[in-house]
């Protein structure tokens, strides 16, 4: 029997009134970031008390998916007054298990457990909705996420998940792909492509089966909103890949999930079987004869296999190397046949836009990209994490509102955008709003979302370097542009952080980076010049004092500093203590000196020292 | 059929028809180093860059790879971003393979003489163009050798690193190889090749030694010709 709209009605009553016994709810962080932070210890702590207090039968505890602030895991939020509990267990996991439970019992806040702000270590925020953080959010593509048990498809079918299927097969296809273009979506993925236009031409592609295809890759390293979106939500994505696959005329998905995911392929496994079960994949799903089921597949881990022909050739079980893509792959992509790869956060936005209307989408962000966008915001803010805002938002607000700004109270020198090989936005451009054409604009790019935050002790040339090798190690060798081209300009680089910069090297470096952007094979050699092309445009002169003066102003670059104590020394000894190779010397209350034939400038003594005495030349 | 511009000569070509084709048709002069009539191209070497402008946009693409289709309306075979790529590619390849001439010669022609680069010495003097690979895979069809590595690891080879048991010494990769990278040597009655030796059928009608006995072996697999016929040499067929 196929799942009709009223069973899913009778789910959703029955999940409900099963809640109606509970009198208070616990959502507890299950992502990887809190799990590897000890929540799992903690939740178990949290069972038995709850037990031994009788008060199992009414207390619901639900493990959730990633809250975004998985730095300051574990995180627990009480569900009715939104309390918002971090770094539980952290200190005193028993302390912390008994002060959850007074707080089941009689509300009463745990003050050392809520979240301090960082700018100001006095106050305090008790509510979710209150902490800067948060608030400054507009979850729409994780607005499930932290709130449903991931594993549970009655949990997410009771918050409305699968009428949005329902709803777009009682519409033409070419109606559902129509919303989908007027709602402006544009891919998540890193192109930023109009998925509607993509759905059109793989409908009107010649050539059957069609495929549909989630790309769950996610290789920039630190990057983690398709994970948290895997593992927080997994029904989204699938109900978006049905609707999909009905508007494109394909019966077969796959979800292609990076080998670094366990959580995130056991969370999908399960959603599949549990959609499979209900009749919400397989035949005739909701009665109306259309087909559609859901494999998924583990990726092989190299960065490039996230580039849409290179997945596609390691699903085929070949070795993941990019090919040409004169001809799309909406017309010939997996097996030759016509293939509509769209990124994971991307399926997830589907729903929403069938459920409210593309109207209410397009409404959101900025004219040429709307709706929201997932960032991972890393580096030196104070909070760093998952964030979800509208297209638009500034990048000020984001770092400044959002990531409570710079770490110390340090001064905000960049923020690099695009993963890898996106570019480095130095401050004057801090009042852009972010969306795909202005990141483009400056020289950087969306990608899929990270956002690193730099200080004045980032060196910048220093930051090309640390780009340009992962980039070295990543590209799949297949072009030469790319494989020697790379490797060069890791080793132009290289040199200028070394002190060893010529005249000339910097022009070198925009010749060679213009022509590995133009003469490379896919997007990642296309890309890879863009960290060292816009730090020498926004900061040139940082590579020229490197060359000409050998200096590096943000002291990284080891071999153009020295570290050297001034007369504010008054002989406290800490940094003498502190020195992993003992090359402070100097008597008790007297200014003390570095041997610098032994020094290896790794700073301690500078961060050690209060009294400003240490000085980085 | 479709008629569009190169470098302001109008040509005419097939819908689907490579762009390098047609320009050789019409007489240009565009370099290949991965590109064979025999295997076609799986656009590795990147010299083989031309620009095309469309209705839409310009950019620069492989014209090994680039099918001819009615939005063309112009490609420029020699343009500055044209030659940027190839004398950059070229730039790179001499210094990873200094001692092929051909890389040489060709560098010299875009006016490169020595690289700026620090010089490979362990990369001999293959440009990883997979000629030899794709040879053995779809002309000799045995997948004797493949890619193994990554990034400017990436090295041809039998897999494993070892003396592969596919392999039937026919010489076909060597003979593609453009550079002339690839080591086989006859000597004795013996050819070596890929870390494997073979042993040389001899002529019964002239004594020469030709072919490896597995290769006649393989042929006679396939053909159901009988060995008699194959051990005598194609000079004294
Ligand atoms: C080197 C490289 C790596 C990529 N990695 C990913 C990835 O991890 N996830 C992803 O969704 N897209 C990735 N992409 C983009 C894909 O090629 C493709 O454009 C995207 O998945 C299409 O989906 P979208 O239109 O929904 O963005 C990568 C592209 C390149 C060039
Ligand atoms: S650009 Fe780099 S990653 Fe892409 S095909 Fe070429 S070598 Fe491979
Ligand atoms: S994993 Fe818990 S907040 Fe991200
Ligand atoms: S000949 Fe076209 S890429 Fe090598």
């Amino acid at each position: 029997m196929s799942v009709s709209i009223q069973r899913l009605e009778e789910i959703k009553k029955d999940f409900l009134s099963k809640q109606k016994v509970f009198q208070k709810t616990i959502r507890v962080c299950c992502g990887t970031g809190c799990i590897s932070s000890g929540a799992l210890k903690v939740l178990e702590k949290l069972r038995t008390a709850l037990k031994t207090e009788g008060l199992d039968e009414k207390v619901k505890v639900i493990e959730t998916g990633c809250h975004g602030f998985c730095e300051r895991g574990p995180i627990f939020v009480f569900g009715e007054n939104d309390i918002f509990y971090q770094m539980v267990g952290k200190r005193n996991i028993d302390a912390d298990v008994s002060a959850l439970i007074e707080t089941v019992k009689s509300d009463k806040i745990a003050q050392n457990l809520l979240y301090p702000d960082p700018n100001d270590k006095t106050k305090k925020f008790v509510a979710t909705r209150e902490i800067p953080f948060y608030s400054g959010q507009q979850k729409i593509v994780l607005h499930l996420n932290g709130y449903i048990d991931p594993e549970s498809i009655e949990d997410y079918i009771a918050r409305g998940g699968y009428v949005a299927l329902h709803k777009a097969l009682q519409m033409k296809p070419e109606e559902v792909i129509d919303w989908i273009d007027r709602s402006g979506l544009r891919g998540r993925g890193g192109g930023g492509f109009r998925t509607g236009r993509k759905w059109r031409s793989c409908r009107e592609a010649h050539g059957s089966p069609k495929y549909i295809v989630a790309n769950g890759d996610e290789g920039d390293p630190g990057a983690f909103m398709d994970r948290s979106i895997m593992e927080g939500n997994p029904h989204a994505i699938l109900e978006g890949m049905i609707i999909g696959g009905y508007a494109i005329g394909s019966n077969d998905g796959y979800i292609y999930v990076r080998d670094e995911y366990p959580l995130a392929v056991k969370r999908l496994t399960k959603a599949i079987e549990d959609a499979r079960r209900l009749g919400l994949l397989g035949d005739n799903i909701f009665g109306t004869g259309f087909r559609f089921d859901i494999r998924i597949f583990r990726g092989g881990g190299a960065f490039v296999c996230g580039e849409s022909t290179a997945l596609m050739q390691s699903l085929e079980g070949k070795i993941g190397e990019p090919k040409a893509k004169y001809i799309h792959t909406v017309e010939r992509g997996l097996w030759d046949k016509p293939t509509n790869l769209n990124n994971v956060e991307t399926w997830a936005c589907v729903p929403l836009i069938i459920n409210n209307g593309w109207e209410w989408f397009a409404n959101i962000g900025t004219k040429n990209s709307t709706g929201t966008k997932v960032f991972s915001l890393v580096g030196k803010v104070n909070n760093t994490g998952l964030i979800e805002v509208p297209m638009g938002l500034t990048l000020r607000e984001i770092i400044f509102n959002l990531g409570g700004g710079i770490q110390k109270g340090r001064k905000f020198k960049a923020v690099q955008t695009g993963g890898p090989s996106g570019g480095c936005i130095p401050a004057e451009y801090l009042d852009t709003p972010v969306d795909f054409d202005t990141l483009t604009e400056l020289g950087s790019m969306m990608g899929s979302g990270g956002m690193i935050v730099m200080d004045e002790r980032n060196c910048m040339v220093d930051v090309a370097r640390y780009f340009l090798n992962f980039l070295v190690e990543e590209s799949c060798g297949k072009c030469v542009p790319c494989r020697e081209g790379v490797k060069r300009m890791y080793e132009i680089v290289d040199r200028i952080c070394n002190g060893e910069g010529r005249e000339g090297d910097i022009e070198h470096l925009e010749e060679l980076g213009k022509a590995v952007k133009l003469g490379s094979l896919c997007g990642l050699g296309q890309s890879a010049p863009n960290p060292v092309l816009s730090t020498i445009r926004y900061f040139r002169e940082e590579y020229e004092e490197h060359i000409k003066h050998k200096k590096c102003r943000a002291g990284v670059c080891k071999p153009l500093i020295t570290i050297k104590i001034n007369e504010k020394c008054n002989g406290c000894m800490v940094c003498a203590r502190n020195c992993p190779v003992s090359c402070i010397s100097g008597e008790k209350q007297k200014p003390h000196v570095i041997d610098q034939s032994k020094c290896i400038k790794c700073q301690i003594c500078y961060d050690v020292c209060r009294f400003d005495a240490v000085t980085i030349e | 059929m479709v008629k569009f511009k190169i470098d302001n000569k109008v040509v005419e070509a097939k819908e689907g028809e490579y762009l390098l084709d047609v320009a050789r048709r019409y007489g240009f002069s565009i370099p290949t180093l991965c590109h064979h009539e025999a295997l076609g191209s799986d656009g590795r070497c990147r010299v083989c860059v031309v620009e095309v402008k469309t209705r839409w946009r310009k950019r620069i693409v492989t014209s090994c790879l680039f099918p001819v289709s009615k939005d063309i309306e112009e490609v420029y075979t020699a343009s500055e971003d044209v030659k940027l790529v190839r004398r950059t590619v070229l730039e790179l390849l001499l210094a990873r393979c200094p001692e092929s001439d051909v890389i040489r010669y060709m560098a010299a022609k875009y006016g490169i003489t020595e690289p700026r680069y620090k010089k490979d010495t362990d990369k001999g003097k293959c440009i990883l163009c997979n000629m030899c690979v794709r040879t053995c895979e779809n002309i000799v069809g045995v997948s004797a050798i493949g890619i193994i590595g990554k990034g400017p690891e990436k090295k041809i080879s039998p897999p494993f690193r070892e003396a592969s048991d596919a392999c039937i010494g026919c010489g076909a990769c060597v003979a593609v190889c453009p550079t002339g990278h690839i080591f086989m040597e006859d000597k004795d009655g013996i050819r070596l090749i890929w870390r494997k030796r073979f042993e040389l059928a001899v002529c019964p009608k002239c004594g020469r030694y030709h072919a490896p006995v597995e290769q006649l072996e393989f042929i006679s697999k396939k053909t159901n010709v009988p060995m008699e016929e194959l051990l005598v040499c194609t000079n004294c067929r």
